[in-house]
């Protein structure tokens, strides 16, 4: 159980305040919603590109990193496709320190030349290093487009190529900052050994005067539903071949989105799952294998993913994924195996809780997705779940109409045997 | 209106307090070290091992008889024990160290009396199945061809082959290796290594007085150490003689550079002034290297440098991967970062706000029980007291710019480091 005080500034800022006593740490956290998917298509990556420059000062304060660490402080963000969030940890004595320069750069950013230069640069070598020279790097700069055809989920954060990124422009930056950095799409949860009173008073002080600006009205293409098998093979210089089946399934608030997550537990969570024991220790198909979703806020990704043994060909191994497929399609799973998927999520939720900055970032997320009360009974809806819905969601999921199956095949070169 | 050009003020970071632990010992000779705090109904309990001697004949005894651990008892299955462990919702974690091995349990309370039987089994009765060890020689050779394909990591076995010689710090994994493991070499290294003299227990979370009963019922009559004490003495370190080496990769993005040498270890008197050296080289978002070769120059999505310490030693290391095609750029900005060190006071500005940053990061770091755990594991396991901590908040506060610089000299000489590079350069 997490608990939380709540209020919205004038300016439309949503505010949440997580008071724990039990550290001597605070914690403020900024979710701004936006992320990839707001981005033209013409100009990829930009969000988290963005993401880059909120650290090269503000509009008053000419260096963002420098006074935080001053004062004991520490901060970090991240993009997705969704949303982008800022987070800083402090000790909670200098928490007002943390007020002052998330409130700058919500007013306004210094927009230098040189540090959009500079992070353009940045922002290519983290392209370089996390998407294309690391073996499998870029396979979600395959897998997406093959996965969406409308929605711009069908580009990765990092964007669609580097082009997009050298072609940023200040202009670009600024038009981006004022469109999405607006309190009204904000929400802010300060967590800690804080008191709801002086999180109102710090708020009203240094973001109450931020412009409301406009408000952002999202209207996104929707992805159709999916009515026929897709399938890439890509030769590459990878020391292993790699299988990779995914499903398009349901949004973050479908009803059915707690039944997809146990069914993805159900085949890839722990030792004991179904994908494991099948296929990796008995049967001796692949390596490693794995299966996950991607959560997202609109129509999200089932990915299946492994990496076949030596002897054992593209076909076999594919075969033996959807062997597994249709026996939760055709087979209610026992009452104990959704015990088990039921209980770890629930005891993972008690977990969560012993981190500050996870609960925090938690809250933040379901004020996004409606209301961070939500967070609370999140455990119930899990244990609500029931063996035919989990039948049910596999059976809707798991066609091969609706799978999108990538291949990488391995150029064998000398590097990779020696 | 508010002038937003001022910093509001900010307070010093006084009084880091620690949690101490309240030791055990059980008739068998497992200590216990018990830290009780916290509001959600769970629990950490740790078994840790030091590891047994290095034997370069068979480098990989101790990382394969602890991943193997949740292979199979004489009782249980893999199945078996994965199902009964996932069913009551805990987690159960086998990690490797180079000196210590762990097993982890995370369990509900409740659920303690179904899962702790299991930590007894796998500690008693582990059998290391043929199939599963054949399963789990071919899983790991396979992952060892990803692994070679990355030039950070390539540069990184590398590295620490040249600086620590043929010892567990030094290894780097063959296929042969892997190959030539064999279950009664597993059976023998169990036996020997995971006895309760060899163990020390450390449990962190809400500790009622029936969980440590629990403990002390399922685990004391029924361990019991073997005839040979284990062997925890380990080989010296070697340095090697070549201080380059390059490995290129033609159609490399990137280059992986790691350079640096051996150093004092936690235990000399030098190491905590060094970390507050390494802090202000490369150890933080704001560090030099970071300003200059990431932020100032573009070369690299990150940069940083580090200080490592072992029972018989240590060493300093600056680790990045950079554009293919500035690979020597860097490693000259690198060299220039370090003549700074070396010839011009650390500015008291710089120097009070990393002496701020490091003890924020200490406060920072007791997150919650498990972490005044981890800040004991620390000074434990290096025969260290909690005066360590002492020292450290005070050296931080007050090692002087002058210190610094001397020791930039006595013990960072860029002629003397091992250099690394995997890619083009």
């Amino acid at each position: 159980m997490v608990k939380f005080n709540r209020f919205t500034l004038d300016n439309g800022l949503r505010v949440i305040v997580h008071e724990d006593n039990t550290t001597p740490m605070a914690v403020l956290n900024i979710l701004y919603d936006v992320g990839a998917r707001d981005e033209n298509p013409e100009q990829t990556g930009f969000a988290h590109l963005f993401e880059h420059l909120m650290f090269g000062g503000s509009v008053n304060i000419p260096s963002y990193d420098e006074p935080l660490q001053r004062v004991g402080g520490e901060n970090n963000a991240f993009t997705s496709n969704d949303i982008t969030n800022y987070y800083i940890t402090l000790p909670s004595a200098n928490i007002e320190t943390a007020f002052w320069l998330e409130s700058d750069r919500m007013l306004s950013l210094a927009f230098s030349e040189k540090s959009l230069e500079v992070q353009r640069n940045v922002v290519i070598e983290e392209f370089k290093q996390r998407y294309l020279n690391q073996p499998y790097g870029d396979v979600w700069l395959k897998l997406r487009p093959l996965v969406y055809k409308q929605h711009p989920y069908r580009w990765a954060t990092i964007g669609k190529t580097i082009k997009h990124i050298e072609d940023a422009r200040i202009e670009d930056v600024k038009a981006f900052f004022k469109k999405h950095y607006t309190p009204q799409n904000a929400i802010m949860v300060v967590g800690g050994d804080v008191t709801t009173e002086q999180v109102k008073q710090l708020a009203e002080k240094w973001f109450a005067p931020i412009p409301a600006g406009e408000k952002y009205h999202r209207n996104l293409p929707q992805e159709a539903d999916q009515h026929e098998e897709r399938r890439e093979t890509v030769t590459a210089k990878v020391p292993l071949n790699d299988v990779y089946i995914a499903f398009q399934m349901g949004g973050r608030l479908d009803d059915d989105f707690y039944a997809t997550e146990l069914l993805s537990d159900v085949l890839s969570r722990g030792n004991s799952s179904r994908l494991y024991r099948g296929l990796v220790q008995d049967r001796q198909i692949f390596s490693e294998v794995h299966a996950y979703i991607t959560s997202s806020l609109d129509k999200g990704m089932f990915v299946l993913e492994g990496k076949p043994l030596e002897n054992v060909s593209i076909e076999q191994a594919e075969a033996a994924l959807w062997e597994e497929l249709e026996k939760v399609k055709n087979e209610e799973i026992p009452a104990d195996e959704l015990t088990k998927v039921q209980n770890k999520t629930e005891s993972t939720m008690v977990f969560s809780e012993m981190s500050l900055l996870d609960k925090a970032m938690n809250l933040a997320s379901f004020e996004l997705l409606g209301d961070a009360e939500m967070l609370n009974q999140e455990t119930s809806k899990y244990l609500a779940v029931t063996a035919a819905q989990i039948k049910d969601t596999a059976t809707q999921i798991f066609r091969k109409d609706n799978s999108s199956t990538l291949v990488y095949l391995a150029e064998k070169t000398e590097s990779a045997l020696a | 209106m508010i002038n937003r050009k001022l910093a509001p003020d900010f307070k010093a970071i006084e009084n880091i307090k620690l949690i101490k632990p309240e030791h055990k010992k059980l008739d068998n000779g497992c200590n216990v070290y018990c830290f009780n705090s916290g509001d959600q109904e769970l629990v950490r309990i740790e078994w840790i091992f030091n590891n047994l001697r290095f034997d370069a004949a068979k480098p990989l005894l101790n990382m394969a008889v602890n991943t193997m651990l949740t292979e199979g008892t004489s009782t249980l299955s893999a199945s078996e024990i994965a199902d009964k462990v996932d069913f009551y919702g805990a987690f159960l974690q086998v990690d490797y160290g180079y000196e210590n091995s762990l097993v982890t349990l995370y369990s509900l309370n409740k659920h303690l009396h179904h899962t702790l039987p299991v930590i007894l089994d796998i500690l008693t009765n582990s059998v290391f199945p043929e199939k599963e060890l054949e399963t789990f020689k071919r899983n790991q050779q396979q992952k060892l061809q990803v692994s070679l394909q990355k030039n950070d990591v390539v540069a990184r076995r590398d590295f620490n082959k040249a600086i620590y010689g043929e010892t567990i710090y030094g290894l780097s994994a063959s296929f042969d290796n892997y190959k030539s493991l064999q279950r009664e070499d597993l059976q023998a290294h169990f036996k020997q290594m995971y006895q309760p003299g060899n163990c020390t227990v450390i449990i962190a979370g809400k500790i009622e007085s029936d969980t440590l009963t629990l403990i002390k019922e399922t685990f004391d009559k029924s361990w019991t150490n073997g005839p040979v004490a284990a062997d925890t003495s380990q080989p010296e370190l070697k340095p090697a003689a070549e201080l380059f080496y390059f490995v290129e990769k033609p159609d490399a993005l990137q280059s992986a550079i790691r350079i640096g040498l051996p150093v004092v270890n936690r235990n000399h008197p030098d190491f905590q002034p060094l970390q507050v050296l390494n802090t202000v080289f490369g150890g933080y978002f704001g560090s030099r290297l970071m300003a200059n070769i990431r932020e100032d120059k573009g070369y690299t999505y990150g940069i940083g440098s580090g200080l490592n310490s072992f029972k018989q030693g240590g060493a300093f290391f600056i680790a990045t991967e950079v554009g293919a095609d500035v690979c020597k750029a860097a490693i000259g900005e690198i060299e220039k970062e370090l003549e700074l060190l070396k010839t011009e006071l650390v500015p008291e500005e710089e120097l009070s706000l990393v002496r701020n940053f490091m003890l924020g990061s200490l406060l920072g770091s007791l997150e919650n029980v498990f972490s005044h755990a981890d800040k004991f594991k620390s000074i434990y396991f290096a025969g260290l007291d909690y005066d360590y901590y002492d020292r450290y908040a005070t050296t931080v506060k007050t090692t002087t710019a002058v210190e610094l610089r001397d020791l930039a000299n006595k013990y960072l000489n860029f002629d003397q480091f091992y250099k690394v590079i995997v890619g083009k350069y």
